[in-house]
């Protein structure tokens, strides 16, 4: 117990011995020459919590996706990421000149990759395409192998940037429901970018949206999974993001 | 060709069998222009054999060239001192193969110490070609460490070397073979350097979230991302690599194709300094060939794009 409560302490500078938190950013700022995006941002991720992040285009969404990721070194603030991060992109971006269990295992430090990579594959329903190119998925499959690729490092914190927005209507309920079980067997914490406000109510713990910068709304969404979306309750939450993201102005008169 | 063989040992060949040499070539053309025919609305399936037809369809222009030298010569419009008749070159190229003259040697045996030069530089000069890329591609300081330099070497006139590099290292293999090197060092350097700077960034940027070890990022990904730009600069190094081969050879040899062109020279004898060129001409095709079969290979990620 109290090895393990120190291992916390070192493993992460901002801890304070309250619940664990796998994401900890306080006042984080990025700028792109005059152009502010990201305003003395606060956000706390907890371990094994789905939080889904959204906003109009240019709210600064993927800057702080890509700020969680490593990928940017010219935010300024606080930032501190207990455990391994994975990300899933937009695009599958999958290596082309990889079959999709290489992609998979690709970077994999692990005794057994094979053995590894093939239940990731098994996971996501792909076994049968591991020697496939990526150029001969379909993109629900390609976004599936790239899911496959971002679980299999066991991550404590999977980033999803908008995976399911380029998927048809069927194969993206389909993806919903594969995140969802793959979430409750491993546990990550999740931060997913959205722009579907019915996408962050079906899927997340807690939707944040974030307005020039900054986190301008939160809601909590404790309805039980799988949820339904013409629930009552979730609706109300719709209505309340959505005014919140300034849709209803012009979408309703 | 064997079966050509028969007229080629008369030296003066009846009528009939010019007429037979030009109409050998006819049918099997007109076959292979109704197997084409014949494929073409079919479709997807018989492709293939679509593009094997258009295959013998090429053979009839060189053909019709070797046949109308073969007239010119044999017509006596062009003597044979100007211009030896095919028939001739065959006749000479069989005796450099049989037997070893003193003037000469051996075909193979020049062929053998030609390719053993070709060899050493090529991989010499691809290995060096191929690394300056590497380290040029991957940073700004590499960049603009080797860049200017390969740029600039890239202008020089590479047969311009030739009297240096005597001067540096001598008479014997070394200034042949640095020179091939340097011949097929550039065109690779120049294509693989583009290669890598048009890998896609993103995928750059998922080297980095895999966290992929350098070598994992040029293994992985930098050099299979090149890879089309590269065999394209590898068929053109092997081009300058046979280029360079030539003109070296002629200068101080004692074996080797080149050599034997420049003894050939001397000796005003045109039917071996043909045979020579035809010999390049065939190695040539033939390198190029084992690289198009390795790009077939290589890049079946991209064929299976188009065939499913």
């Amino acid at each position: 117990m109290a090895s393990q409560l120190h291992h916390n302490v070192s493993a992460s500078a901002l801890d304070n011995a309250a619940p664990a938190k796998t994401v900890r950013v306080r006042g984080l700022s990025r700028s792109f020459g005059p152009d502010q995006v990201l305003r003395d941002l606060d956000l706390e991720i907890a371990s094994g919590e789905f939080v889904a992040l959204i906003g109009r285009s240019g709210s600064g969404k993927s800057t702080l996706l890509r700020a969680l990721a490593g990928l940017d070194h010219q935010a300024t603030g606080e930032l501190a990421v207990d455990g391994t991060v994975s990300i899933a992109f937009q695009e599958p971006r999958l290596v082309p000149w990889k079959r999709v269990a290489d992609n998979v295992s690709l970077g994999l430090r692990d005794p057994d990759p094979r053995a590894r990579t093939a239940a990731a594959l098994a996971e996501v329903g792909l076994t049968d395409r591991a020697r496939a190119w990526p150029l001969t998925l379909s993109g629900g499959e390609a976004q599936r192998a790239s899911l496959a690729r971002a679980l299999v490092r066991d991550p404590s914190l999977l980033l999803l940037d908008e995976p399911f927005s380029a998927l048809d209507a069927l194969t993206r309920i389909a993806m919903h429901r594969l995140v969802l079980s793959l979430w409750e067997r491993h546990r990550p914490a999740v931060l997913l970018v959205t722009h579907d406000v019915d996408e962050a109510l079906t899927l997340a713990d807690r939707v944040v949206v974030l307005t020039a910068g900054q986190i301008s709304h939160t809601c909590l969404v404790s309805a039980d999974r799988p949820r339904d979306r013409n629930q009552a309750y979730l609706h109300g939450l719709r209505t309340r993001l959505l005014a919140e993201l300034g849709v209803d102005r012009e979408g309703t008169l | 060709m064997p079966g050509n063989r028969p007229a080629l040992v008369q030296e003066e060949a009846p009528p009939g069998a010019v007429a037979r040499l030009v109409s050998v070539p006819m049918p099997a053309a007109a076959q292979a222009a109704q197997a084409t025919a014949a494929a073409r609305p079919e479709g997807r399936r018989s492709n293939a054999g679509g593009r094997r037809a258009t295959a013998w369809l090429r053979l009839i222009s060189p053909v019709a060239v070797l046949v109308g030298w073969q007239l010119v010569s044999q017509l006596g419009l062009v003597s044979e001192q100007t211009l030896p008749s095919p028939t001739q070159v065959w006749s000479t190229a069989v005796l450099l193969v049989t037997r070893n003259s003193p003037a000469y040697g051996t075909l193979q045996g020049n062929l053998i110490v030609s390719l053993e030069r070709v060899a050493i530089g090529f991989a010499v000069g691809a290995s060096i070609g191929l690394l300056l890329a590497v380290i040029a591609g991957l940073s700004r300081l590499g960049e603009n460490a080797v860049d200017p330099v390969m740029q600039m070497l890239r202008t020089l006139p590479l047969f311009g070397l030739i009297p240096v590099f005597i001067v540096w290292f001598g008479i014997d293999d070394t200034p042949k073979i640095i020179l091939i090197a340097i011949g097929s060092a550039i065109p690779l350097y120049l294509n693989a350097f583009a290669g890598i700077r048009n890998v896609d960034p993103r995928l750059h940027e998922l080297s980095r979230v895999l966290q992929l070890s350098r070598r994992e990022l040029i293994t992985k990904i930098v050099l299979p991302g090149a890879l089309p730009q590269i065999l394209v600069g590898t068929r053109q190094s092997l081009g300058v690599a046979w280029l360079a081969l030539v003109v070296a050879e002629q200068v101080n040899t004692n074996a080797g194709l080149g050599f034997m062109m420049s003894q050939a020279t001397q000796f005003l004898s045109l039917d071996v300094i043909i045979v020579a060129l035809l010999v390049y001409c065939v190695l040539g095709l033939l390198t190029d060939w084992l690289v198009r079969i390795a790009e077939r290979r290589a890049l079946s990620w991209r064929r299976s794009f188009i065939t499913t």
